[in-house]
Parts: C-alpha cells; structure tokens; sequence
C-alpha cells in the first residue's frame, strides 16, 4: 500500500519545494509587497498566517482526492461500496470548516487595529505643530491627532497632491503631481478623492489600495521608517479609468524632515514665481488686445483642472482664483 | 403539435410495446427551418449549446490576443483601446454569452429527460428566451463594427457615463445585458414551473436529480438578482441620454450606487455561472465511481445554502471604496460563512470518490480535475475575503489569477465534463475517449500554466486591465509563462472541438445508456424521440435507473421481458469502443 501513499507525499514535497525556492525566485513570489510602512509589514503578516492554513488545507484535501483517485480506481473484483453518506461526518466536517474560518477572523480582528488606526509619528519624524497640520476631516487619526494630512486628487491620467500649509483654505497650498514627497518617521494620512471618474490609490510597499470615488473621500496612512529614507516606493492606479489607466503610475519619495520642509519652500516659492508670470503675461495679453483669461503659458500650472468643481474634491483649486 | 400519443389498446404483434399513434395534420419543417421555428426542448437545447459554444470561441479568442499584447513588457502590438475593448468583449461575452447560457442550454435539454416530463412548461416561451440570447449576442458584437465598450464587464460608473465613453459601445452592452437578461429571466420562470409542476410520478423533492436542484436555485438566483441589474443599466442609460443624474456625484447622485446594485447581481451571477456546474459534477461522479453521491441531501441543502449566502456577499468587491468598517466586517463574515456548504460539497464529492470503483472515462477526469481546480479559487476566495488582504490584492492579476480558477477550473471543466458525458445522449455517438483524455490534460496544465502564476504577478504589483507593464522584477518572465500556458489550454480545447467534428459522424453508437447511468434521461433512446418517453416509470429513489435495472434483472431470470427497458440494456454492448 505504501505505492499509493506516493502521490500526497509527492505533492507536498513539490509544495515545499516552491516554498523554499520562493524566496530565490523574487521577494513577492508568494506574500504581498511590504517593507515601507507598518500597516503593509502587518497585511503580509496576516497574509502569511492565511497561507500557512491555506497551505495546510490544500494539501489535506489535495492529499485524499488523490488518494482515492489511485486507491480507488476500478479493478477486477472491485465492489464500490454502496454508502450513502454518513451525518456524524457530515456534521464533522462542517463544524471543522467553520472552526478554521474562525481562526481566520480571529486572527484578522487581532492585526485589524494595527493596519486600520495610524500611529503616533516618531519623535525624529516632521514636527507638527498642534493642530494646525491637522486635517478638517472625520478620517482615523493618531492617538495624538497630528498627522500630516495630504490631499490625494486622482484625475484622468495623473495623481494630484496637495500638502498642508497651516490654514484652512487649500487653494493656495504646495501641490504636485505624480511625485508625492514625503518625511519618514511622520504619520501621513491620506485623503484620496477623484475629480472625475473612479481611480485606485496604490503604492504596495506603503499598504493596501484604497478607491479614489468622485463624490467620496478615501483614507489611508503610511509611516515610512527613517532607515528608508532617500528611497522611491512606486505604484500604479489600480482602478480602470480609461484609457491611459496603464500609465498613470504614482511615487512616494521618502526624505528627512529636514529636507521635506525645504521641499515644501522651495514648491511654493516656485508655485508663486509661476503664478506671477503667468499673471503678467495675461495682463500683457489682455493691454494688447489678446485673448483676455485664454491659453497664457502657466508655469507650473496645469491646464487639465476642471472649472466645475465636484463636491469632495477641492473646489476651484485653480490657481488663478486668487 | 397536433400529435398526440395513445397506449394502443389491442396488439397485434407479440410484443407489447406501447405504441405512438400520430393523427398528423401539418407537415413538420424540415430542415433549417425545423430548427428556427422549433419549440423543442432539446432542439432549443442544442442551439444554445452551440451558440454558446462559438461565443465561447470568441471570447477565447479574444483572451488569446490580449495574452500576446502582455506576453513582452511594453509591447506595442495593441493598443489601449483596443486592448481595453477586448477585456470587455471577453467578460462579457465569458460572462453573459457563454457559461449562464450554457447552463440554460445544458437545462433545457436535460431538466425534462431528467425528471419525466415531455417537454418544458412553456415551450414557446422557451423559443423566445433562446432568441432573446440570440439578439443579445448580435447586438454587443455589432459594436465591434462601430465603437466597442471599453469600460470592463463591470462598466463602473462615472467611466461609462456620457462624459467619458460617449461612444455607442456602452449603449450596445447595456442593451446586450437587457436582452440577455430577458431571456435568461423567462427561461428561468421557465424552468421553476417545468421543475415544480412536471416531475415524474413519484418524485417528490428528495428524490430530484441533483443537477435538476441546481438548475432550479439557478434559476431562483437568475429571479432575484436580474431585475436589478435591469434596473441599475436602465439608470445608467437614462444617465447618459436622458439628463438623469442616478451616479453623477455632481448633482446629487452616486457612483456608488452602481456598485452596490450592480455586484447586488454580479456576486450571485457567480453562483449563477457555478451552481449547475456542480450539479453537472454530482451526476458524474455517482456514476463513474459506481457509488451513490454522498450525502445526498447534505449535496442539495449546500445547494441551497450557497445561493442564500451569495445574495449577501457582495460589497466584497468594494473592500477598498470608502465604506465603515462595520460594513467591511460584515462583508468578511458573509464571505466566510459561505466558505462552509462550498467545502462540504467538496468533501462529499470527495467521499462519493471514496470505496468506489472509478473508471477514469473523461468526464470524470473533468469532475476530477474541476474539483482539484475549484479547491484553489475557494482558498484564494478566502484570501481575498480578509478584507485587509484584499486592500492589497484587489483589482491585480491575483484576483484575475483567482476569478479563472472559479469560472474556468469550476464552471469550464464540468461544462465539459457535462458535454463528454451527455454528448451521446444528445447525439446517439460518444465522442473519442482518446482525443477527450488529450483535452483533458492539454486543459489541466495549460490551465494551471495560465492561472497559477498569475497569483504572483499579481503579488508582485500589476494591476488587471493594463495594457503594458513596465519590465521590472519578474514580470515578464511570469507574464510570458502565462501566455504559454494559455496557448496550451487552447489546444486543449481544439481538441475537443475536433473531437465533436468527428464523433458526429464516426463515432461509436452509444446506445440509450452507455454510461449505466442513475437518472432518467438514459431511460429513453439516444438521441430522445421528439416525445422523450413512451412510459413513464415511477420513481422509487432518487437513482430510478438502478431501480429499473434491477427490476430487469429479476425479470429477465423470468420469460416476460418488457421491450423498452432491454432496449436501454442493449447500450452497455457498445460501451468503451
Ligand atoms: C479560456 C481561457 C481564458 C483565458 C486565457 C482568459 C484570459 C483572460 C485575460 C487575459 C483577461 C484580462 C485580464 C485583464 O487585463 O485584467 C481576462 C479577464 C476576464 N476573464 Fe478570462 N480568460 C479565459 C477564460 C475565461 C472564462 C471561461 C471566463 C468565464 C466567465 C472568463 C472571465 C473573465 C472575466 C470576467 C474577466 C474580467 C474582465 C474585465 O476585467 O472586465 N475568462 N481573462
Ligand atoms: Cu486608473
Ligand atoms: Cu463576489
């Protein structure tokens, strides 16, 4: 009978064998991304722990259909037993499939918290005075209520963000597209809106995926490690929305706070140098005659914004409105 | 009809076999036209066979194209409209097309040979459901001809809205879904009153073929999630011509509210598309393992069970919209809960397999081979239903790598087995057991091929409807295994279509019950007269062909042997050629 024990055995010695040449064949082979922020490190986790009951489930069940498969496949003189079922198994087997599904919730209620709530920035991270960096919305926040809160804008083809200056009004803040520069060591909460049709927030070492929804507002959060610091995490919009979905693609660049608050400066000073330029040149255009408000060069300023504004997304943040 | 069929009262002749006696008034149409005007269960049957069976060349052809524009990183052989029309055509036409109608197609011609009856309830009805389909079908291909929609089988609003797909393409899927959808919905009333009012004298509930109980909670399923459906796209096209504002976040309506109704139907739609399949996979394990299913019951209450879940699964496709997270834990709960009949199935199938005597003919490769396949989409199911795992792999190939083990590995694969193990019914010839077992495997590991790695690319960050992906990490290596792999599953398939080709003309006869089978449709002659049955038995369990094999065998010992039921003997003579 040992013949017939062969085929389980070989079907879990090919399993371990992928597990072990997993980690050669690329990091992610088998687990999510992770390694920028606590809540991607904790989803792989959870993951792992899946997959460890996965595994053990696949090859159990695996193991008895092949099994019977060879054990009992029709021979000479073979009689199939006429058995109709059997309630104790029955039963069995149904309190067994639900106590493992158990485990599963257990163990995603007990990692939940640590995903779901941000925490506290680290005392090397971006100082954030009281309050103020705070945004206006009814998101999770850190125990302590400071986070630095960017605006996430996903429009057809590139992401918008715009970083907080200290005041309520968002239409003369820093803003960038594609290349979200941030501090490490500092809780960044994220409110993700669309402006025009659905998109996906995702950069997978930073954590899951979260939908930006014309209309609604989206939170996520990441914390980068200050060893991480200099280092670019991608990603890409992982929400079909239209046609150039494929190459709106997304970037976090971690820096020291230091940096990050010479970043912002040297933003706003550009911002403003743009603005005025195009300011002047509109004002030129309209003394000679031209096109009054038309197609002046804006600097910095892109052409895409939308001048009918969609709740939940920044109204009118043009930059022109001022 | 203007047929009717009497019991001869005196014979003439020494056997006494009733007799069919037809007053005929109207000539029959021969021909096409016997085919185009039929009201015929199993005529209707076959031709949604094999309308569903060209749609699902079509939509694999279309899968094929796309798997070549991902096979090398940034290629350029499609471009991003066409590649994001053809993920559309092949949902759709996967979806809509091909595995619902298929079932209804496998329905039509089994559920009244099943339980006795002579036809369906409404066979005119049943006509119309078919050309419903047929409409369908023409209209969403017309589109290729001028734009073709772009937005996903889940067209997700505002994408579908005016604004940004203002082309006709939109409209003409909208309308693929109403016509479908109108067909599918009467053919499903159609087979809940045949199921409930036609059943064979004897046979109560418990003694319904199980492949019967699943046609009969699809078609509850069909009842209950259509309407919706019909009425989330009625709103979207009343969006995009008429001035309403349903999903316009901008005058107080929701995108959200397309994803609540429209998963309201697509989760079921799942169950919809698998449900039959493992009805399919219960009738053929009995019988090749020569061994009753197990847990009979416990089969068909799973049955039902699963169909009552998966109407309250569905914000699991919206895990990572802005939704509370009570709603979030709700939706997890749900999705596990309905982890358990789909596990029981498993295990009693696999239990069925338990102490039998398997003949590996191949269908019950298919069964087997559906079973070892559906296992790994109901645990990537689970993955995926943790929700803070599904924040990282929704909308990846992981979920694409996971919706093909459950359509393909659970509904593709007893399809099949359903067609190599009725295919003699239906045509009177078995199709080629050399050529299907070549399918069998060519299908099994181009499959795996295909999906499994799919998983990893996935993991390894590349969301689902891109057109390119940028040549980092292993992508491409993954990316090329995969179109391998789907080339291979299409040979698969090849074979089987040629393996049909041939088999209609030369294959071997297969007699009224090649199969030795349970239920009633082997009582009659392969293919079934247009009336199905001379006599109907009475049903004493629920395999009536045991019984009525047995009650042969004892007779046969005696001198009177009864014409009809030796006839049915006769088919085992012709088996395995
Ligand atoms: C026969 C082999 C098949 C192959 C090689 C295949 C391949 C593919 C590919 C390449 C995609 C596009 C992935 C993307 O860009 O996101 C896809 C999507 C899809 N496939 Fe298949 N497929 C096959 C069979 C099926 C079947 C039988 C079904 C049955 C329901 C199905 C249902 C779907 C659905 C629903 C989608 C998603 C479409 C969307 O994103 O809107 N496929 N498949
Ligand atoms: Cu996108
Ligand atoms: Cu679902």
């Amino acid at each position: 009978m040992h013949r017939s024990r062969l085929l389980p055995l070989t079907l879990l010695a090919s399993l371990v064998g992928l597990l072990v040449a997993a980690p050669l064949a690329g990091a992610d082979f088998l687990t999510p991304e992770s390694g920028g922020s606590s809540n991607a490190d904790d989803i792989d986790t959870l993951y792992k722990y899946v997959l460890a009951v996965a595994i053990v489930v696949f090859v159990g069940v695996e193991g008895v259909l092949f099994y019977s498969l060879r054990k009992f496949r029709a021979r000479k003189g073979a009689v199939a037993a006429q058995i109709r079922g059997n309630t104790r198994l029955e039963i069995g087997w149904t309190v067994g499939a639900a106590l493992v599904l158990v485990v599963l919730a257990t163990l995603t209620f007990i990692k939940l918290g640590d995903i779901r709530n941000p925490p506290n920035s680290g005392p090397d991270g971006l100082e954030l005075a009281d309050g103020t960096l705070v945004a206006n919305t009814k998101e999770k926040l850190p125990p302590n209520g400071k986070s630095l809160d960017i605006e996430v804008n996903g429009q057809q083809y590139v992401w918008r963000y715009t970083y907080p200056d200290g005041d309520q009004n968002q239409l003369n803040n820093v803003f960038a597209y594609e290349e979200m520069v941030v501090p490490v060591e500092t809780t960044v909460t994220l409110d993700i809106r669309a402006q025009d049709v659905a998109h996906s927030w995702w950069i997978p070492a930073l954590g899951g995926k979260m939908d930006a929804v014309p209309g609604y507002t989206n939170h996520t959060w990441f914390k980068i490690p200050a060893s991480k610091a200099g280092q670019t995490f991608r990603g890409q919009c992982a929400e079909l929305c239209g046609r150039n979905h494929a190459n709106m693609v997304a970037r976090v660049r971690a820096v020291t706070p230091q940096e990050f608050e010479r970043y912002l400066a040297q933003r706003k000073a550009d911002i403003q140098a743009a603005n005025q330029a195009a300011e002047r040149q509109r004002r030129e255009q309209e003394a000679t005659g031209g096109q009054p408000g038309g197609n002046a060069p804006q600097g910095e300023n892109p052409t895409g914004e939308s001048n009918n504004p969609v709740p939940g997304s920044p109204g009118g943040t043009n930059e022109d409105e001022r | 009809m203007a047929a009717t069929v009497e019991p001869t009262p005196t014979l003439p002749s020494a056997v006494p076999v009733p007799q069919v006696v037809t007053r005929k008034v109207e000539r029959e149409p021969s021909g096409f036209l016997s085919w185009v005007l039929t009201t015929d269960h199993k005529k209707i049957g076959i031709m949604y066979l094999v309308l569903t069976f060209a749609f699902f060349i079509l939509g694999g052809v279309e899968a094929l194209m796309m798997r070549l524009q991902l096979s090398q990183a940034d290629n350029e052989l499609l471009t991003p409209q066409v590649y994001n029309a053809l993920f559309t055509m092949h949902g759709t036409t996967m979806i809509f097309l091909f595995v619902v109608p298929v079932m209804a197609g496998f329905g039509n011609y089994l559920v009244p040979l099943m339980i006795g009856a002579r036809d369906m309830a409404f066979p005119k009805l049943n006509a119309l459901s078919f050309w419903f389909l047929a409409m369908g079908g023409l209209v969403f291909y017309a589109s290729i001809f001028f734009a073709p929609p772009e937005c996903g089988w889940t067209c997700y609003s505002p994408l579908s809205d005016n604004d940004y797909l203002p082309s006709g393409g939109v409209d003409a899927w909208i309308f693929l879904v109403h016509l479908t959808g109108i067909g599918s919905l009467v053919g499903a009333i159609n087979f809940y009153a045949t199921i409930a009012n036609m059943r064979a004298p004897g046979m109560g509930w418990g003694r319904l073929p199980l492949f019967v109980w699943t046609i009969l909670v699809y078609s509850i399923l069909l009842i209950l999630a259509l309407p919706v459906i019909a009425a989330a796209v009625t709103l979207l096209l009343t969006d995009r011509h008429f001035g309403t504002h349903f999903y316009d976040p901008a005058n107080g309506g929701s995108p959200m509210l397309w994803q609540h109704l429209f998963w309201f139907f697509g989760h079921p739609e799942v169950y919809i598309m698998v449900l039959p399949g493992f009805g399919i996979v219960s009738e053929v394990l009995p019988v090749f393992a020569r061994k009753p299913i197990f847990g009979y019951k416990a089969v068909a209450a799973a049955t039902v069970v699963i169909a009552f879940l998966g109407l309250l699964v569905w914000a699991h496709h919206m895990f990572t919209t802005p939704s509370p997270t009570l709603v979030l834990v709700f939706f997890m709960m749900s999705s596990f809960l309905i982890a358990v009949p789909t596990g029981v199935k498993i295990f009693n199938w696999i239990a069925t397999l338990w102490r039998g005597t398997i003949e590996f003919k191949t269908a019950l490769l298919f069964s087997a081979g559906f079973i070892g396949t559906f296992l790994i989409g109901g645990i990537t199911g689970v993955f995926l239903a943790v929700f803070p795992i599904d924040w990282q792999l929704h909308d990846t190939y992981f979920v694409v790598a996971h919706l093909h083990y459950v359509v393909v590995g659970g509904a593709v694969f007893c399809i099949f087995a359903g067609l190599y193990y009725w295919f003699p019914k239906m045509t009177g010839r078995l199709l080629g057991e050399g050529l299907g077992k070549l399918s069998f495997w060519l299908m099994l590991i181009g499959f795996h091929v295909t999906f499994l790695i799919q998983h990893s690319i996935g993991l390894d960050g590349m969301p689902r409807r891109v057109f390119e992906y940028p040549d980092v990490g292993n992508l491409e290596l993954y990316n090329l295994i995969s179109t391998i792999g789907s080339f291979i599953l299409a040979a698969g398939i090849g074979v089987t279509i040629i393996n049909v080709w041939r088999s209609l003309k030369n294959g071997a006869v297969s007699g009224p019950d090649p199969w030795k089978g349970n239920t009633l449709e082997w009582f009659t002659e392969s293919p079934p007269p247009t009336v199905n049955f001379d006599t109907i038995p009475r049903i004493r369990s629920v395999e009536p062909m045991k019984d009525i094999r047995r009650q042969i065998a004892q007779q046969t010992s005696g001198a009177t042997a009864l014409a009809q039921p030796a006839e049915a003997e006769a088919g085992r003579v012709t088996q395995g050629a």
